[in-house]
């Protein structure tokens, strides 16, 4: 059974609840399709075909599960029982996890087969996929270029049609820039939304688990299965979940769609910013409202980002010390056996975010730093506040510019944190965002994508402006040549 | 823009860097550092700071003993373990 790889999960789901197909035969052709390109690609950490296989056999792929038989692959960063759990680090290299993410029993209760592992940056510490111990994952519109980052591999998987759909996480726009940057849906949901048991903490005030997808449909339909309250994270929050499914095919007339004037930035690629801009006017056509917004504190937001997230992360990342798991570099003391160990189970970006995050927490400077940008942070939060008084969903560009080439960044990490600027500020306020595609460059040509924001706990509003907006154009029907 | 002490900041993070990384690192910080400075042109004096973003509050639950990961999973990613116990350097003389 050739082409299934290519189907969207809604297509694959009615072929095999009519039994065209059987989960085997699905899960067949998505590995032949990865050992057909991933060679290229590169962005399976790691397969275990037999396994998955296995989970396909017993499968009732025919049931009303909503993803009965759909294979779904996890990044590096979310346990899965018996797998293998690296965060594409040296440190945890031939870690196998012990439990199931909270995310992952969602996904086996609604039926999915848990696939591979994708590439990410180490810890989810950047925006390329470059930070991998294991190796460079390449996108699938020019493989000379990053897919995105840190959830590369699931981004690049997606858009390369080796998965259906994939779970990423997003601190700073981890699961939206490389959706943007590889041309496929990447939903960041609302802090809180879905539970983070399970997730590999990189900064825990802002990490959120997400879907990676073909289309709008699909996301809406992962995130209603990995959304709800869980009493493994404290911070998952007790509401119902919304029938996403319901908000689509509602159009936009009525909405209002908020610009914000912030947005004209310099470093703004001129056609991405002509992309989004005739994106903008696509949803006026289609009977939305455009009113302008600001986001005046949105030129800060890159700096107090790189405080918490890295002050968040250095005590995170404490727990890696070779003593519980992981790799052990000995000393003559426990101090030396720690410092060994994380000096030489460590890579460059997430040394240097451990020492800036450990400064920012340090005593004589934890005012000057941390405790200024979270008031910062709150200034931030009240923008999004006031901004949503006067509109349902705001559009920004996902990213200021469209993929770029492997090496060209690696060396000024401070221009690397500053292309995250779109995405950043939706971390810090805790609302959501989508990224969708929009459009292509010129020459060579490759993605561009759209941001969609919606308040706290509305994704149904960006589900709604996404899918109308994916309905009138074709963007996301388009495919890289592997 | 204070001098940050790349020594005592590693020694903190008990982080061992060669002296290749210290300089890299440091000088690489100095411009972020310089960047992060931004946050300085505002009056923040009488504003709460944001420490997430979740709407909730003093979550807490009953204090009831459960079924946990079987120790032995647990020992099979340990560096050194022996008789149930993990394995460290001499801590005291």
């Amino acid at each position: 059974m050739s082409g299934l790889h290519t189907l969207s999960i809604h297509e694959l789901r009615d072929r095999l609840r009519r039994g065209e197909v059987s989960a085997r035969e699905v899960t067949q052709s998505l590995l032949d399709r990865i050992a057909g390109v991933d060679d290229k690609l590169k962005a399976y950490m790691w397969l275990n075909p037999d396994d998955a296989l296995r989970q396909a056999d017993a499968v009732d792929a025919k049931g009303d599960k909503p993803l009965a038989g759909i294979p779904i692959a996890m990044k590096d960063v979310l346990n899965v029982a018996g797998q293998p759990c690296t965060c594409a680090s040296k440190i945890l290299k031939g870690h196998v996890s012990v439990y199931d993410a909270t995310v992952v029993r969602q996904l086996r209760e609604a039926g999915a087969i848990i696939l591979g592992r994708t590439n990410m940056d180490e810890f989810a510490m950047g925006s390329s996929t470059e930070n991998s111990s294991w190796g460079v994952t390449r996108n699938p519109w020019d493989l000379e270029r990053i897919p995105g980052g840190s959830s590369g591999g699931s981004a690049a998987a997606v858009a390369g049609d080796e998965a259906f759909g994939a779970l990423g996480s997003d601190t700073g726009g981890s699961i939206r820039q490389p959706a943007a940057l590889c041309g496929c849906v990447g939903l960041k949901p609302t802090y809180g939304r879905v539970s983070r048991y399970g997730l590999v903490a990189f900064a825990s005030s802002l990490d959120q688990i997400g879907p990676f997808t073909k289309n709008v449909a699909d996301s809406a339909l992962m995130l209603g299965v990995i959304s709800g309250h869980d009493a493994g994270d404290s911070t998952s929050v007790p509401r119902p979940v919304p029938d996403y499914a319901a908000a689509l095919g509602r159009g936009v007339k009525g909405l209002r769609i908020g610009l914000v004037r912030e947005c004209q930035i310099e470093g703004l690629d001129r056609e991405v910013d002509a992309a989004v801009k005739a994106a903008v006017k696509k949803l006026e056509d289609l009977g939305a409202e455009v009113v302008e917004v600001s986001l005046p504190h949105m030129q800060y937001c890159v700096a107090v980002y790189y405080i918490i997230a890295t002050a968040e992360a250095s005590a995170n990342l404490a727990r890696f010390d070779g003593v519980r798991y992981g790799a052990r570099v000995a000393g003559d003391d426990v101090i030396e056996m720690y410092g060994r160990t994380r000096g030489q189970g460590f890579g460059a970006e997430v040394k240097r975010r451990i020492i800036l995050g450990t400064y920012a927490l340090s005593a004589g400077y934890y005012d000057a730093y941390y405790l200024r940008a979270q008031k910062v942070r709150t200034l931030i939060r009240q923008d999004f506040e006031k901004a949503f008084q006067k509109c349902d969903a705001i559009v920004t560009p996902t990213s200021p510019e469209v993929a770029f080439k492997a090496g060209e960044k690696t060396d000024d990490p401070l221009k690397m944190y500053l292309s995250d600027i779109f995405t950043i500020s939706v971390n810090l306020a805790g609302t959501c965002g989508i990224s969708i595609p929009c459009g292509f460059t010129a020459q060579p040509k490759l993605p561009v994508g759209l941001q969609i924001l919606g308040k706290s706990f509305d994704e149904e509003t960006i589900f709604r402006v996404a899918h109308a907006y994916e309905q009138a154009t074709a963007w996301h029907k388009e495919r890289p040549a592997l | 823009m204070p001098d940050m002490d790349i020594n005592y900041v590693a020694h903190l993070a008990r982080l061992e860097l060669s002296d290749d990384e210290k300089q890299r690192i440091a000088a690489q910080l100095k411009d972020v550092l310089k960047y992060v400075e931004k946050l300085n042109e505002l009056d923040v004096s009488n504003v709460e700071p944001t420490a997430h973003a979740t709407p909730l509050s003093n979550v807490l639950r009953a204090d009831e003993t459960k079924p946990s990961i079987d120790p032995a999973l647990i020992w099979k990613n340990a560096p050194e373990h022996a008789r149930d116990l993990f394995i460290v350097p001499k801590i005291i003389e």
